[in-house]
């Protein structure tokens, strides 16, 4: 019997995930243009104070990556959903929890690791303090896969809905609230020379939470959608 | 008397306050009253019609 | 015990279990609220600190509770429906958000009353009232959600699957709002909270919120007959009941 085992099938439906992506590559580029567009018209919507924003800086970038985390939640599972590989996917005898986690995965370093390369750009637009930029890219590293794990729980509800757009933010702001809080908290804390370790195992805990809890959840959300 | 109402000087703020509760307290009982005399209604008519077809 | 539970799970039994007690948890509402209201607005003393306004807390706080409490249940509700498939623990979980939702925007209203009053604004970024207003949001998804699918049982099922993911993140929220709060603390919070609170002051705020509570089941109850009328229609049991109403 040719039984591939789990491990095999999850780098399977990553890769194949990635390949797809790259064909479209143009919608990748979507929400990290969104990304830079929406951290450059801050300065040109509140004046180029330098002082206020430099202040500003870590919460500008982090709401603006939450708005693109948001934007590029829709092509987790829409095409699959269309074309029917959704539902091959959900046949597949392997747990699909596990399977949600790799396509999960996939979407995340297509649509969180650009972000996590283009912010030190717009932390120089912004002014931010080059010391912070290690952190602010930690605390990226740590929260964009959180953004795409509780995302993909709300847009696997909202998949089979026609116009899900608007009750898609509505579902996902909540579980972005709390990543969005520590991420700042720690960087504008480090800006004063305050100690952050505290903030950055919370972002940690969140993230190993978001990867146990947010597979089964998203699962039965997919098959319900499907029914 | 007058100090029941006036509250202090916080009036507004307080009897405000009673009648916002007053509203979401009546407003989650006589909408849910409607609601199904509403539904009683839609569904008689729907079985009727059913009826009649048959 | 499960024949109990089936027994009552039963939506025609529901129904007409839920009819009878309708008057009674009408009056013991209404007892209670005027209790509670004598207390609050009559009894109790006028507070040293704030005079006369923090007579909104028997409004504010026990509507916050009432806020977290329904959430709760219709967590707890949304994992039995899922787990055994008992419809009934759907339709609380379904019935119960408009009730919360209700409560949640009477708590950030009636804070944004006394808010005025003792902070000098209508609104502060205050982590309780922070914390509440991503409550709203997440009493608003639930009910977004189900208004927007059409299939009822499908919609119920996706309820109580967000129900439960958004217990876990409450605590989280709260706890993320408190530590967002410390630090960006305005100059002047005056905190309610004395150490111990008069007993003249307590009495009234528990008659309050035991008030909502039974508030909440009044209310439950109409709704689900509603919810029951609609998820059954096509059984023998509604028409029946149709049958009999008409005559």
């Amino acid at each position: 019997m040719n039984q591939s085992s789990l491990i095999n099938v999850f780098v399977a439906l990553v890769k194949r995930d990635l390949l797809l992506a790259l064909r479209h590559r143009a919608e990748l580029f979507n929400p990290l243009m969104f990304f830079v567009l929406v951290v450059t018209l801050f300065p040109l919507g509140t004046g180029a104070d330098s002082k206020l924003l430099q202040t500003m800086a870590p919460g500008i970038i982090w709401v603006a990556a939450l708005l693109a985390a948001m934007l590029s939640l829709d092509a987790i599972f829409r095409s699959d959903f269309e074309d029917g590989s959704l539902e091959l996917l959900l046949l597949n005898p392997h747990p699909t929890s596990m399977l949600v986690l790799a396509k999960v995965f996939a979407h995340w370093l297509v649509t969180g690791l650009p972000l996590i390369i283009v912010a030190p750009l717009l932390a120089v637009f912004l002014g931010l303090d080059s010391s912070l930029t290690g952190l602010l890219l930690i605390t990226l590293l740590l929260g964009t896969p959180v953004l795409s794990l509780t995302g993909a729980v709300a847009i696997a509800l909202t998949v089979g809905l026609k116009r899900g757009g608007i009750l898609l933010s509505l579902l996902v702001l909540p579980f972005y609230v709390p990543v969005l809080i520590f991420s700042t908290n720690a960087i504008e804390m480090a800006a004063s020379g305050l100690p952050v370790m505290a903030q950055l195992w919370i972002l940690a805990s969140l993230l190993i939470l978001a990867i146990t809890l947010t597979p089964w959840p998203t699962a039965a959300a997919l098959k319900l959608s499907l029914s | 008397m007058q100090d029941f109402f006036y509250m202090g000087g916080y009036g507004l703020y307080v009897w405000g306050s009673y009648a916002v509760a007053a509203i979401v307290l009546i407003s989650n009982i006589v909408l849910p009253k409607f609601q199904h005399k509403a539904m009683l209604k839609k569904l008689t008519k729907k079985l009727q019609r059913a009826e009649k077809l048959r | 015990m499960m024949k109990f539970i089936h027994k009552t799970a039963s939506p025609p039994y529901f129904y007409k279990l839920a009819g009878l007690w309708q008057p009674w948890l009408a009056a013991i509402t209404v007892l209670l609220l005027l209790a509670g209201l004598y207390g609050g607005l009559i009894y109790a003393p006028t507070d040293y600190q704030q005079g006369e306004s923090y007579r909104i807390i028997y409004i504010h706080v026990p509507a916050a509770w009432m806020s977290l409490f329904i959430y709760v249940v219709m967590a707890v509700t949304a994992a039995i429906g899922l787990i055994w498939r008992i419809k009934l623990a759907e339709s609380v979980t379904v019935c119960s958000a408009p009730i919360g939702a209700g409560f949640t925007l009477l708590a950030l209203v009636t804070g944004s009353l006394w808010g005025k009053p003792m902070w000098g604004a209508w609104w502060v970024w205050d982590a309780r009232l922070t914390s509440e207003l991503i409550l709203l949001f997440l009493y608003a998804g639930v009910m977004s959600l189900y208004a927007a699918i059409s299939d009822k049982r499908v919609a119920g099922r996706a309820v109580a699957i967000l129900a439960l993911v958004g217990v876990v993140n409450i605590p989280i929220i709260h706890y993320s709002v408190e530590w967002w709060n410390t630090l960006h603390q305005g100059p002047t919070v005056t905190k309610f909270d004395k150490p111990s609170i008069d007993f003249r002051m307590l009495v009234p705020l528990l008659i309050m919120a035991l008030a909502f509570k039974v508030y909440y089941v009044w209310s439950l109850f109409m709704r689900l007959r509603v919810e029951l009328l609609d998820r059954e229609r096509n059984t023998q049991w509604v028409k029946s009941l149709l049958m009999d109403n008409k005559e």
